[in-house]
C-alpha cells in the first residue's frame, strides 16, 4: 500500500500504555490503522512524513464520562472516543436512542462518539433498563449517572442480569439519603459559606454495599467519579479482596479543593462536590499506586443562564474536554505519578473496560492517536477555549502540556499551534 | 468535643488606627467575615449614638433626605424588615419595602434580572433577605448602590450580628474578653455565623452549646469551644445568646421532639445556675417559649436583654444607612 495513504510520523516519544512501551521513534500509519511503530521503520517512499519534534505520540485519548458531543472541543483536548452519558435531553433508555447517537456519530469525519444506556428505567432506580437491547445498538456501559442506585435489591438484579451481558455496570456512589439536598463538601467551608453538606461517608457508604453486591453476584462494578479519601480506601479495600471493581475520577479533583467555592463560585460547582486537601492528596495516590483505574473529563458544558444563581440553586458541572490532558499533567510534572500511568488511565484503562479496539497503538489497530507536547506552558484562557459554553473555574491558570494533533482513523481531527 | 484554647490578642484590636485611614473601606454591608474590628468599633460607636437619639422624642434627622432605599424580602420576615423600614424613616429616607408575594421572583425571572431592573430606579441603598447563602453578595455584584445583607441563607445577617454587639457592649460596658455561650440550631442559623465572626474579631470567648445534630461539621474550626451540654457551656457565662427553634426541624430526624429538647437545652433558670450571677441572656427572636427558653428566663428584667436588642436594631440599621451612604453625601467614613 502506498500513496498519501501513509503517514509516517518521525521524531516522537511513542507511548503505548497497553505494552508499557516508551521509547523515541517513528509511527507509520496506513490508511486509517497503525501499521507498525519502532526505533526505525521502513516506510513507503511517497508517505506523507511527518516530524513530531520530539514531542509524545500516544493513543488517542478515550473519555468514560462526557454529558455532551462536544465535536469541535473533543479533539481539541485530545479526545478522540467520547463516551456519552445517558443523561441527554431524550435521555437514553432505549435502542432507538443508541441508534441514533450511534449513527450521527459515524455520519460525520468527527471523533468517535459511543453512548452509555441508562442502568434503570428513567433512572429512577425501580426496574432494570432493557441493557441487552441497547448494548446491541452500541451501548458500552449502562449508569444512572449522577444518581445511584439506591435500592440493594435493584442493584443485585442489576448486576446479575448485565453479568449475563458482560455489560459494565457504573455506579455514582453517593449514598442519596445521606446527600440530601447538599451542595458542597461537608466541611469547614460549607459550614462557613452555610451551604448544606455532602459528607464524604456517602461516597464510601455506596462503595461498600456495592462491592458486596459485585461480590455476591460475582460480577464486575465501576463507580465513577471518586472524590474522597475514603472512596479510594473504599475501593482499594475491595480490590484487596479480589472483587471486580474498577473506578475513575475527574482532573479538577485532583487540582481542586473545597477552597474554591469561596465567594459562593458556582462554577466551581460540581457533583461530587469538591473536597477537602487531605481527599485532593489521596485522589492523587490512588492513581499512583492504581486504585483509580480511569480518569474523565465529566464535560459538562452549562450556560451563564443557570450557573449565575445563588449557588444552591445553580447547576453544577464544568467543562472538562480541552482541560483534561493538562489538568491531568499537573501531578506528572510534580513527580506525584508516571506519565505512563497517567496515559493509561486516558486510553488502554477505559477500552479495556469498556471493550474497545482502541486506546493501544497496537498494528491493526484503528489510528486514534494524539500527539502532545509534555512541556509546553500556557494559560487556560475562556476566550480560547472551543466548548460550546464556557463554564470553568480554570480560567487564567498557568499550566503546562499541549495537544499538538489529533487523529481518528488516520484523519487530523485538529491541529494545534506550531 | 474541642476543647482547644481560644487565645486572644492581649488588647482590643478595634483600638487600633486603621492603616488606611478609612474606618469603613466597603461599599457593602454582605457580612461580617470580612470585616475588621475597627470597622466593627466604628459601626457600634455610630449606632451607639443613634441609639441615644431614638429615645428622645424628636427621633427623626433629615441626614439621608432625598435618597431612596429598597427593602427587598425573598423570605417572611416582620421584625426585621420593619426594623430597617423604621431605620431609614427615620434618617429622612424614601423607604419602599417589597416582599416576595408581590414580586416576579415568583413569576421565574433570574435574581439577576431582578436585579437588574432596580439598579435601573436608581436606588441608594438596597436592602435584601434571601433563602440561599450567597444571593445577596450575588446580587450585589451587579447593583451600582450600597447593598445591605438582612440575611441570607444560612450564611451571614450582619445587621443582628451588631446590634447583638451593641446590646452586649452598653450592658457589659465592653466586648472584650466576656465569654459567651450561643445555644441552639447552630447549623442552620445566620444569626450564629455572623455572631461567631463578630465576636471573635472582638476578642470575646465564644461557646457553642447544641446537640451534635444541630452543629455544622467542622464548626471547632471556626475559632468556637464547643459543648453538648447546658451546664458545661455555661459555667462562668457572662452571655447566653439563644437561637430559634424552627419546628421543621422534627421532621429532619435532627431531633425527637420540642418536650425532650426543653429538657436538656432549653434555656432554664436551674441550668443558667453555673453562669455567672449577672449574665446577660439574649434571643434574636421571635422565641418559642417553653422550647428553647423558659418564660421566666426571658422576661427577667435584671438578666434579659431581649427587648433592648430590637430597640437597638433600629439603631444599628441607621448606622449602617448613614455610613454606607456618606460617600454618596460627601463625607468621609472617618
Amino acid at each position: 500500500m502506498s500513496g498519501h495513504n501513509s503517514k509516517l510520523f518521525i521524531n516522537a516519544r511513542i507511548i503505548d500504555p497497553a505494552v508499557d512501551y516508551d521509547q523515541i521513534g517513528s509511527l507509520l500509519v496506513t490508511g486509517s490503522q497503525i501499521a507498525a511503530y519502532g526505533e526505525t521503520l521502513e516506510a513507503p517512499k511517497d508517505a506523507e512524513i511527518i516530524d513530531c519534534g520530539g514531542r509524545i505520540l500516544c493513543p488517542g485519548f478515550i473519555d468514560m464520562r462526557a454529558h455532551a458531543v462536544d465535536p469541535i472541543a473533543a479533539p481539541a483536548g485530545g479526545i478522540t472516543t467520547v463516551i456519552l452519558q445517558p443523561d441527554q435531553n431524550t435521555m437514553i433508555e432505549t435502542d432507538a436512542v443508541v441508534e441514533r447517537i450511534r449513527r450521527r456519530a459515524e455520519d460525520g469525519a468527527s471523533n468517535r462518539v459511543y453512548p452509555m444506556g441508562t442502568a434503570t428505567q428513567g433512572m429512577k432506580g425501580a426496574q432494570i433498563a432493557e441493557i441487552g437491547q441497547m448494548q446491541q445498538s452500541g451501548a458500552v456501559g449502562f449508569t444512572d449517572c449522577t444518581k445511584a442506585v439506591a435500592s440493594a435489591q435493584v442493584m443485585r438484579r442489576l448486576l446479575e442480569y448485565a453479568g449475563y451481558f458482560d455489560a459494565l455496570i457504573v455506579q455514582y456512589p453517593e449514598e442519596a439519603s445521606l446527600a440530601d439536598s447538599g451542595v458542597a463538601h461537608e466541611g469547614e467551608t460549607a459550614t462557613r459559606l452555610g451551604l448544606a453538606g455532602i459528607p464524604a461517608a456517602a461516597e464510601a457508604i455506596q462503595i461498600e454495599r456495592d462491592a458486596r453486591l459485585a461480590q455476591l453476584t460475582n460480577s464486575r462494578i465501576h463507580f465513577s467519579m471518586i472524590s474522597s479519601a475514603e472512596g479510594v480506601d473504599a475501593v482499594r479495600s475491595a480490590k484487596k479482596h479480589g472483587i471486580k471493581v474498577t473506578c475513575s475520577t475527574a482532573p479538577h479533583y485532583l487540582i481542586l479543593n473545597d477552597n474554591a467555592l469561596e465567594g459562593y463560585r458556582t462554577f466551581a460547582k460540581v457533583m461530587p462536590p469538591l473536597r477537602e486537601e487531605t481527599d485532593r492528596l489521596a485522589l492523587i495516590t490512588g492513581i499512583a499506586d492504581g486504585t483509580i483505574d480511569t480518569l474523565v473529563s465529566d464535560h459538562d458544558p452549562k450556560s451563564e443562564d443557570v450557573k449565575r444563581l445563588p449557588f444552591a440553586q445553580a447547576a453544577h458541572g464544568i467543562i472538562g474536554f480541552e482541560t483534561l490532558l493538562p489538568l491531568a499533567l499537573a501531578p506528572v510534572h510534580a513527580g506525584k505519578f508516571d506519565l505512563i500511568t497517567m496515559l493509561r488511565a486516558l486510553t488502554s484503562a477505559p477500552a479495556h473496560l469498556l471493550g474497545l479496539n482502541t486506546g493501544s497503538l497496537a498494528a491493526g489497530a484503528p489510528a486514534d492517536i494524539v500527539i502532545f507536547d509534555l512541556e509546553k506552558p500556557w494559560r487556560i484562557s475562556v476566550e480560547k477555549l472551543l466548548s460550546s459554553a464556557k463554564n470553568t473555574p480554570f480560567d487564567s491558570l498557568p499550566v503546562q502540556g499541549q495537544v499538538w494533533r489529533t487523529l481518528v482513523d488516520g484523519n487530523v481531527l485538529f491541529e494545534g499551534g506550531s | 468535643m474541642s476543647k482547644h484554647s481560644t487565645s486572644k490578642v492581649p488588647y482590643p484590636r478595634a483600638d487600633v488606627d486603621p492603616p488606611s485611614g478609612s474606618l469603613f473601606p466597603h461599599k457593602h454591608l454582605l457580612g461580617i467575615w470580612n470585616l475588621d474590628p475597627t470597622a466593627i468599633k466604628f459601626l457600634l460607636d455610630t449606632a451607639d449614638k443613634y441609639a441615644d437619639q431614638n429615645r428622645q422624642a424628636k427621633k427623626s434627622t433629615p441626614t439621608c433626605a432625598g435618597l431612596t432605599q429598597i427593602n427587598l424580602f425573598f423570605e417572611n420576615s416582620t421584625r426585621t424588615l420593619m426594623s430597617f423600614e423604621i431605620a431609614g424613616k427615620r434618617l429622612g429616607m424614601d423607604t419602599i419595602s417589597m416582599a416576595t408575594g408581590s414580586s416576579s421572583i415568583k413569576k421565574g425571572e433570574t435574581l439577576l434580572d431582578t436585579a437588574a431592573t432596580l439598579n435601573a430606579m436608581h436606588p441608594d441603598v438596597l436592602v435584601m433577605r434571601h433563602a440561599d447563602s450567597g444571593a445577596v453578595k450575588l446580587l450585589a455584584e451587579k447593583m451600582d448602590c450600597a447593598v445591605i445583607n438582612a440575611g441570607d441563607g444560612r450564611a451571614e445577617h450582619p445587621t443582628q450580628a451588631l446590634l447583638d454587639a451593641l446590646t452586649i457592649r452598653r450592658r457589659k460596658g465592653r466586648i472584650h474578653g466576656q465569654t459567651i455561650v450561643i445555644s441552639g440550631d447552630i447549623a442552620h442559623s445566620r444569626v450564629a455565623r455572623s455572631n461567631i465572626y463578630l465576636l471573635n474579631a472582638m476578642g470575646a470567648r465564644v461557646r457553642l452549646v447544641a446537640p451534635p445534630t444541630l452543629l455544622p461539621k467542622d464548626v471547632d474550626r471556626l475559632g468556637v469551644e464547643v459543648f453538648h451540654r447546658m451546664d458545661e457551656g455555661l459555667e462562668g457565662a457572662d452571655v447566653v445568646m439563644m437561637l430559634r427553634l424552627q419546628q421543621e426541624r422534627m421532621k429532619g430526624a435532627f431531633l425527637p421532639s420540642l418536650r425532650e429538647y426543653y429538657r436538656f437545652w432549653g434555656l432554664t433558670r436551674e441550668k443558667l445556675a453555673t453562669a455567672k450571677d449577672d449574665v446577660l441572656v439574649m434571643h434574636p427572636g421571635p422565641m418559642n417559649r417553653g422550647v428553647e427558653i423558659a418564660s421566666d428566663v426571658a422576661d427577667d428584667i435584671d438578666r434579659s436583654g431581649i427587648e433592648e436588642q430590637v430597640e437597638m436594631g433600629v439603631a444599628v440599621r441607621m448606622a449602617c444607612l448613614d455610613i454606607l451612604t456618606r460617600g454618596l453625601r460627601g463625607e468621609a467614613s472617618t
